[in-house]
């Protein structure tokens, strides 16, 4: 009975304990954010970094998943009969659920990685001891930016990706499907509501909150050695995407659920 | 000696009874050191015991378990935020590794203190950086250049570039000659005996490399399991009369320290 009760009571008190140093970090981390000294040419480089660089992959996401959810819902809805509602169906998902999701996923996978891979290295070669040597606090100078950035540019990029996404569903329905390209954009305007896609935005905002305190986070808890940064990475990427998928819920619960 | 303290006067540093653990690894078990302004202290010992970790318990990177650490009479050790920051700015450290920030290019990394720390305007703290990197032997070519771009030897260099380039009062230089051919050795000796005598700055240092520790070093300070065991002037450490002592300078395996691979 002890040897199984153990472990489990075991990563029970290690999960406590891992929740507890993460939300010290996420305080401190926000603290840091409104505390002066600010670096507007590190958060700019960071927003650059999220925002510019990862537009090819948000992008090749979002026109491929219109794409297919207008395919899918038409062969779906023929049996029905209503293939009407394609342009409902296609704006609401991308909006309300794929767009921020996948982006948020990709982003995870890109940016999480490396973020938690740069300031991990800058652990283990002493280079975060260095800043607090030159009388600079590495929260303010590292984490604060990726923080900022994180959430002021996701947003950005599912708005992208929300009109990416439904125009991909729209050449499907054109160009393969037959439908008539103003009754597919009157429809799609008609149907979509503001808090379609405000809440879209309030998932994307929380999403590059989470990307950047996992990747910040991880990497600054790095362990020493080539394996530790590696092992910062992959945590950073694994949390962050969990987390995403726990919060979307959350927050669609906080929308939507009446 | 060529090299004399001029104010060697009232303790700059005051380590007392430093103890740290690392898990259940004692590394430091009662380190007692004092540095005193204007002095220059080496401190030796075999590799991994705790030299490193030392400076980084005084620097505030490393919380140490027990003890006192104090720095002009204010006790360090539990100091945090705005007071720590203002107790750093009297240093300046060269990490063993360099340490050098990659996603900087070198004038920055050496001004990185002067603009971030003191806010001085860029290109102030450019020309201070140029005449700092002059110091050590580089170029202005080596200023645009990016840390990676460097051999390991010029990364040391810049790296004590940065550690001088506030001025700071006291100064850590950790292995400062490790890697650097023997010129070039001399060349960063002269420029520390520099930095004490002509800045007033107050250094304690690492060094397994004897020539460089003669040089530098007014006093000398050897630690061995977790101790400072024996301390004294840089002249008398060939008849210390301490067998670890006597054994670690002439650099000989038999004798009463016992490297890790001896044990079974
Ligand atoms: N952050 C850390 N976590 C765990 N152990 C550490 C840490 N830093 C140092 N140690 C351990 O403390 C011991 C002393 O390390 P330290 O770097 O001070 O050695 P050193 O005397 O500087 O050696 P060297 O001359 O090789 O640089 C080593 O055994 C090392 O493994
Ligand atoms: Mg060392």
């Amino acid at each position: 009975m002890e040897t199984v009760l153990q472990p489990i009571g075991r990563a029970f008190v290690s999960g406590l304990e891992t929740t507890g140093r993460l939300s010290i970090f996420a305080i401190m981390a926000v603290t840091y954010c409104v505390r002066p000294p600010y670096y507007p040419r590190l958060i700019l480089r960071q927003m650059i970094e999220i925002g510019f660089y990862s537009l090819p992959v948000v992008g090749l996401t979002a026109i491929f998943t219109g794409m297919v959810l207008a395919l899918q819902s038409f062969t779906g809805f023929a049996r029905f009969s209503a293939e009407s509602a394609i342009p409902n169906v296609v704006v609401i998902s991308i909006t309300r659920e794929l767009g921020p999701v996948l982006a948020g996923l990709m982003v995870a996978g890109r940016i999480g990685a490396a973020m938690a891979a740069e300031i991990g290295t800058m652990r283990v070669t002493e280079q975060i001891d260095a800043l607090t040597t030159l009388s600079t606090n590495p929260m303010n100078y590292l984490v604060a930016p990726r923080l900022i950035a994180g959430l002021a540019m996701l947003p950005l990029l599912v708005l992208v990706a929300d009109i990416i996404g439904v125009f991909g569903g729209y050449l499907v329905s054109i160009y393969k499907l037959g439908f008539n390209p103003e009754a597919y954009l009157r429809n799609t305007m008609d149907f979509v509501e503001p808090l379609d896609v405000i809440s879209g935005l309030v998932k994307a905002a929380a999403f590059g909150f989470i990307i950047a305190l996992m990747g910040c986070y991880h990497g600054y808890n790095s362990k020493v050695g080539a394996q530790g940064v590696g092992q910062a990475t992959t945590n950073a990427v694994v949390s962050a995407s969990i987390l995403i998928l726990v919060f979307n819920y959350g927050i669609t619960e906080l929308f939507f659920a009446r | 000696m060529n090299f004399e303290a001029k104010t060697r006067g009232w303790p700059k540093i005051e380590i007392r009874n430093l103890h740290k653990s690392f898990g259940p690894k004692k590394v430091l078990d009662g380190v007692d050191l004092d540095v005193a302004a204007g002095e220059s202290v080496v401190v030796i010992g075999g590799s991994g015991t705790g030299k490193s970790v030392m400076l980084k318990c005084i620097l505030g990177l490393l919380q140490p378990d027990r003890g006192s650490i104090k720095v002009d009479g204010e006790e360090v050790v539990g100091m945090n935020g705005s007071e720590r920051r203002r107790v750093m700015r009297k240093f300046g450290m060269l990490f063993q590794g360099a340490a050098l920030f990659d996603s900087l290019p070198v004038w920055m990394n050496v001004a990185f203190g002067l603009i971030e720390g003191r806010h001085m305007p860029r290109d102030e703290a450019k020309a201070i950086a140029l005449g700092k990197l002059a110091a050590v032997g580089l170029g202005a070519e080596v200023a645009e250049l990016y840390p990676v771009e460097l051999s390991g030897g010029m990364q040391k260099r810049v790296a004590l570039a940065r550690a001088i380039a506030t001025e700071p009062e006291i100064i850590f230089f950790d292995e400062p000659t490790t890697g650097l051919d023997p010129i070039m050795s001399d060349v960063i000796n002269e420029l520390i005996i520099k930095c004490v005598q002509d800045l007033g700055a107050t250094a304690l240092s690492i060094s397994h490399d004897m020539a460089s520790v003669r040089r530098i070093a007014h006093r000398v300070a050897m630690i061995y399991n977790g101790r400072i065991i024996w301390t004294g002037a840089v002249d008398a450490i060939d008849h210390s009369g301490n067998p670890y002592v006597d054994q670690f300078i002439h650099g000989r395996a038999e004798g009463p320290i016992q490297m890790a691979a001896a044990y079974p």
